[in-house]
């Protein structure tokens, strides 16, 4: 079997910062991602970032992931696997069981293993949500700025955060047509410039809406829409349809944790960072020895921070096999960033989860 | 319902082959996922659930299962991450889906 210093499963920000720390100290890392290009979120994000104030703000996300596969390929003990899935963690022997699109089965066994695996959405539940036609914004996104597919001709929005906001432009900008926005609570989630910007464009944003229905035969063809009282039950006579062939689902993310529960860490439900997140130490330890985390699968943030903490597990993981003999500034200064980061009336809810994390 | 003109994207595509959907054919980009091939040629619908339901793309990173589907007399493929090949034979798949070779045999349940 063919053995490796760290293993990482997936290649988003966090991942590829995990596995250059290691790529860089001269350890023989292995990057395993189902996609078929390296990037993880970061592949669909046309629009300039927006957080981080000195890091990449200004930079596109579909940038940001081209250079840092780059740099990772510099190393010679570094390798990529795409288009590989991990199907299974048996932590006894420490081994990966991965899956290639030519259906063949490898197994590793790796000293350390980062999980990266990020996130996925969130389902609403109405009747209707099973048609073809509603989709996650991360699919929309997927099908529109990777595949260069129009998801439909006329969407529906649900969700008014960040995500919800930007993936409307997108659609804008691809020239398709988004009949409204709608958000369950009473004030727009994400920052006021992208509300703006798609209300000037004749997007209407209904707060304090929610979908009760989606209708159609085969697929989506209207939704019902109505609004929210204070406890945020619908009221009936304020529902109306709206025709449709997307409904997109901005409702939030939650971490994709199969292997950590596989792995057997102790796993705490914490709802600021998104459900079930394995109990981490705030630089990526877990509670099992071997296994570290990193990027949304620990807590749904943003790629900046996936970033530092993709790097802050990196060196962990380094650390635990006595071969970071820079450990404390490396950690200090990616630490200080995270701070950064997270400090804030927008890190609030972030501060927050980790706090209840560690109750 | 490909985009052709883009602000801020290149797309890069490869080449333009053939395919099957239901016997019907198709064409699509080389490498593309199976179910943006599918999406362009304007067909919403990939699978049937046990009780009949109609299931599409829905999550785009091969976590869901909404998009199984038959490729080349495979079932339960993950067509949202799958690459489309020239000459694929894909087909709607009802329920688990059964393999071949295993049509007359009793299914555990
Ligand atoms: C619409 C949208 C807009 C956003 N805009 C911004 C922004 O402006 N600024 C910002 O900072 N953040 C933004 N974000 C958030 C940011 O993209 C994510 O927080 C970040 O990508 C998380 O990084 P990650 O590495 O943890 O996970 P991901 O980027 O999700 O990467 C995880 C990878 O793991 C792979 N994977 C999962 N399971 C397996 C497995 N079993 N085997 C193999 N591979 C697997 C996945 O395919 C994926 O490639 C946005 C997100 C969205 C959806």
């Amino acid at each position: 079997m063919k053995q490796v210093d760290i293993a990482v499963v997936g290649a988003g920000p966090a991942g590829l910062h995990a596995a250059l720390m290691g790529a860089e100290r001269g350890l023989d890392v292995l990057v395993i991602d189902n996609a078929g290009q390296a990037g993880g979120q970061l592949v669909k994000q046309t629009h300039k970032f927006f957080g981080s104030r000195e890091q990449r703000a200004g930079t596109r996300g579909i940038h940001i992931a081209d250079e840092l596969t780059k740099k990772l390929s510099t190393y010679t003990k570094a390798r990529l696997w795409l288009s590989s899935t991990v199907l299974s963690y048996y932590p006894a022997d420490q081994t990966l069981m991965i899956e290639d699109d030519a259906e063949s089965i490898r197994l590793i066994q790796a000293q350390r293993l980062i999980i990266a695996t990020g996130a996925s959405e969130k389902l609403l539940p109405f009747p209707g949500n099973d048609l073809p036609g509603v989709y996650g914004a991360g699919a929309v996104q997927t099908l529109m700025n990777v595949h260069g597919v129009k998801p439909g001709r006329k969407v529906l929005m649900v969700g008014a955060g960040n995500i919800g906001l930007i993936v409307s432009y997108q659609l804008l900008q691809s020239d398709v047509e988004v009949v409204a926005v709608v958000e369950a609570a009473p004030h727009i989630g994400g920052y006021a410039v992208h509300a703006s910007k798609i209300r000037r464009m004749g997007v209407p944003i209904y707060t304090s809406h929610s979908v009760k229905a989606a209708r159609g035969e085969q697929v989506l063809e209207r939704a019902v829409i109505w609004q929210l009282d204070e406890q945020w039950n619908g009221i009936d006579s304020t529902q109306f349809e709206l025709p449709c062939d997307v409904l997109c689902l901005a409702v939030g993310l939650s971490p994709l944790t199969e292997l950590l529960w596989q792995a057997g860490c102790r796993m705490v439900f914490v709802p600021e960072l998104g459900g079930h997140v394995p109990w981490h130490n705030g630089r990526g330890a877990t509670s099992v020895p071997e296994v570290f985390v990193a990027g949304d699968a620990g807590g749904v943030e943003e790629a900046s921070s996936a970033m530092a903490t993709g790097a802050l597990a990196g060196l962990s993981a380094v650390e635990s096999l006595g071969q970071c003999p820079d450990y404390a500034e490396a950690t200090g200064a990616w630490s200080r960033e995270l701070d950064a980061l997270r400090a804030g009336p927008a890190g609030s809810k972030i501060r927050k989860g980790l706090q209840s994390l560690q109750l | 319902m490909r985009i052709s003109e883009h602000p801020i994207l290149k797309f890069r595509r490869g080449h333009r082959v053939r395919f099957y959907f239901d016997g019907q054919e198709m064409k699509g980009f080389e490498g593309e996922p199976i179910a943006a091939a599918l999406h362009a040629e304007g067909v919403r619908v990939l699978h049937y659930s046990e009780a009949g339901r109609p299931r599409g793309f829905f999550c785009a990173i091969g976590n869901c299962s909404s998009c199984l589907m038959m490729v080349d007399s495979q079932p339960n493929v993950r067509t949202c991450i799958t690459p489309l090949r020239a000459e694929m034979d894909i087909r709607t798949q009802r329920g688990r889906g059964v393999l071949s070779g295993e049509q007359s045999e009793d299914r555990e349940s």
